[in-house]
């Protein structure tokens, strides 16, 4: 489910400081904006279209597939609800620090409806020379030019900074998907992946990980199985060890987590996992043939 | 945020997990004084970390004078880092077993996860990794919350039948602690049975949600505050998160994957970096203030700027950069690395104020910072 041109894109919390900076930026660059969401400015219009006083009433007065989240941490969970009640198909939530147990709740409701939740804590998600969501610098031909490369990524920085080497290596872009930061997330590497893989507009894959969790050694057990060529970058292989929490973590995470067991685990897939980003270029330009 | 056992465990008591009786104490003669109103105790050093007993911190006493003599002993110690001050004094209990019991978030289900085993204790995660089979797990709705027909189908044949329906419900009240207090994780370790049959708490683990805090003020007054440096916490009055290395080399760059990809590279280049610092999300705004903060830490040779905007604008960054710059006129040689959001106008900026061209790459940026490091001498780089 990449987001594409057509898909018609909610703005939630569109009235604020960054939902308009990020909405005027997504409407220039194509994004398919049909309204925005603000209970206290339900009827007015705002960067040119109407202001709803729920993602409810958005759905039944003109519809829409996709709403992207510009709401404080605490208000998330209602504001997500709503859209997932309301019958939204995809949601991106940009909020970082919201309580992980309001998550886990989001993530109940959207795994009855089917909605995809990509976040929270991501960056949003850019289709070059179509659209995108978030807070990425899409409209930047030095970072997201069109192109046949996919990238998946945890962190936004990162993200760019990768899009940026393919480009100067004179590659370019045809999906990011921004997963976020967050220790739990709706849409994980793996699924990421699978996306970029039957995209039909992408011939190489980027994944852009970092230490903790276990999501890249479950994307490896996908990638030993893919013909498209895949590298990989995992962040923190330099970065101290972090605080241990009780037993419970060391039980759930089995040694998985680490530098070492993403990378061998993604080098046993196929994979080429690089030392430093600035590799990214040259390596999938060979991979690519 | 941690929570030392005797701030978590009258959340236990609370929801009706029953825990030893105990008194909190913070002087040999009190601990003395328990004593001789509990009878046979348990002296446990009060730190927001595990391996209290293994460090010597947990120590059995028969009579007010031997809890005195243990307490005199254990106060004052140093435990992973932390110094004891409070010990926590509880009548021992007769125990015929040791079970194990815990619920955290969980990244792969996306739900909360209870965790059960009758193998408790303190090698449970020998035991568990040995035995997986016996550590019960089960990732449930965090809407319903758990049921004791649930948890009952989960532990039913670790355990006798007496004790299924007990285990069951104390799970179902675990749960309800978890949720009423944002943790992240609660663990009960061991859980006891005692002689008379009966469950009883001998330890408790709890984290709560650092997200959270704001909704759990009165919670979070009786967690244990991170122990930070000077500098840390000097970071964390501005709302911006600074370790402090002992390295050389100081970065500065914005968004937590950014900022140790430019580490692992500082790295890479044969450097150490003297610091983590995220300056990610709303606190871009703040760069000034954390330029301040990198450049006060004593070691830092040279200093490599990695920007990266996505929401994070990078003409903003750069100028607080420069802003402190201009301030503070500092000697140290600085490699700048600016790319995404408002990277055109950040260059101008650094032209026209410092004098500066960025680097075409980080790669670059963070070797030549190695470099200058190496050169400016003081600790040798590598």
């Amino acid at each position: 489910m990449i987001l594409r041109k057509h898909d018609r894109v909610l703005v939630q919390g569109i009235t604020g400081k960054q939902g308009t900076f990020w909405t005027e930026k997504m409407q220039a660059y194509g994004t398919t904006i049909v309204g925005g969401v603000n209970p206290k400015k339900a009827g007015t219009v705002h960067c040119g279209v109407p202001v709803y006083g729920s993602a409810r009433e958005a759905m039944t007065q003109g519809g829409f597939d996709h709403s992207v989240l510009f709401i404080p941490p605490l208000g998330v969970k209602a504001a997500a609800l709503d859209a997932i009640e309301a019958g939204a198909k995809g949601l991106s939530i940009l909020t970082e620090h919201i309580p992980v147990q309001d998550v886990m709740y989001v993530m109940a409701a959207a795994r009855d409806s089917g909605a995809r939740i990509l976040g929270p804590n991501t960056a949003g998600q850019v289709t070059p020379g179509e659209c995108f969501v978030g807070f990425m610098p899409a409209f930047n031909q030095a970072v997201f030019k069109t192109g046949r490369v996919g990238v998946v990524s945890r962190s936004g920085s990162l993200g760019v900074l990768v899009c940026l080497g393919l480009v100067q290596a004179g590659l370019g872009i045809s999906a990011f998907i921004g997963i976020g930061g967050d220790p739990v997330i709706g849409t994980h590497t793996r699924e990421a992946v699978e996306m970029l893989d039957r995209f039909e507009a992408t011939d190489a894959v980027v994944i852009v990980g970092e230490i903790g969790g276990a999501m890249e050694e479950a994307a490896a057990d996908y990638v030993a199985d893919m013909e498209k060529p895949v590298a990989a970058f995992i962040a923190g292989a330099a970065a101290p060890a972090g605080k241990k929490m009780g037993h419970a973590g060391a039980i759930v995470s089995g040694g998985k987590g680490t530098y070492e067991a993403k990378r061998r685990a993604l080098e046993e897939a196929g994979a080429v996992v690089l030392d430093t980003p600035a590799e990214i270029g040259a390596v999938v330009r060979s991979r690519l043939g | 945020m941690n929570f030392e056992e005797q701030a978590a465990k009258p959340l236990l008591s609370k929801a009706g997990i029953a825990v030893p009786e105990g008194r909190l104490v913070t002087t040999a003669e009190a601990a003395g004084q328990a004593a001789r109103e509990l009878g046979s105790v348990v002296v446990k050093a009060q730190a927001p970390t595990g391996k209290r007993g293994k460090a010597g911190g947990v120590r059995p006493a028969g009579s007010p004078a031997e809890a005195q003599a243990a307490a005199s002993d254990i106060l004052g110690m140093e435990i992973a880092g932390h110094r004891i001050e409070r010990l926590l004094v509880e009548r021992r209990a007769e125990i015929e077993k040791e079970y194990y019991a815990a619920i955290l978030n969980d990244p792969e289900s996306r739900s909360p996860l209870v965790l059960f085993s009758a193998m408790g204790g303190m090698d449970v995660e020998e035991a568990a990794s040995e035995a997986p089979e016996a550590m019960r797990r089960l990732a449930f709705d965090i809407r319903s919350g758990l049921t004791a027909a649930q948890t009952g189908a989960l532990v039913a044949d670790l355990l006798p039948e007496t004790q299924t329906q007990a285990v069951a419900e104390l799970l179902v009240k675990l749960a309800r602690v978890y949720r009423e207090s944002d943790a992240e994780l609660i663990e009960i370790n061991p859980l006891a049975v005692t002689r008379g049959g009966e469950l009883l708490a001998l330890d408790c683990k709890l984290v709560l949600d650092d997200s959270a805090v704001k909704r759990r003020e009165e919670l979070a007054a009786t967690g244990s505050p991170e122990r930070l440096s000077g500098l840390e916490a000097r970071g964390q009055d501005l709302g911006i998160k600074y370790i402090e290395l002992d390295g050389n080399v100081g970065v500065m760059a914005n968004g937590a994957g950014l900022t140790m990809t430019t580490m692992d590279v500082v790295s890479h280049y044969g450097g150490r970096p003297a610091n983590f610092m995220e300056i990610g999300g709303e606190a871009y705004t703040k760069a000034t203030e954390a330029l301040e903060l990198v450049l006060a830490h004593p070691r830092v040779k040279s200093l490599v700027v990695n920007f990266c905007g996505a929401f994070a604008r990078t003409d903003v960054m750069t100028e607080g950069v420069i802003r402190a710059w201009e301030a503070l006129q500092p000697k140290v040689p600085v490699f700048f690395s600016v790319h995404g959001t408002g990277d055109q106008e950040a260059r101008a900026l650094l032209g026209e104020r410092l004098g500066i061209e960025p680097f075409a790459t980080m790669d670059e940026a963070c070797r030549a910072a190695v470099e200058a490091a190496r050169d400016a001498g003081g600790e040798a780089a590598g």
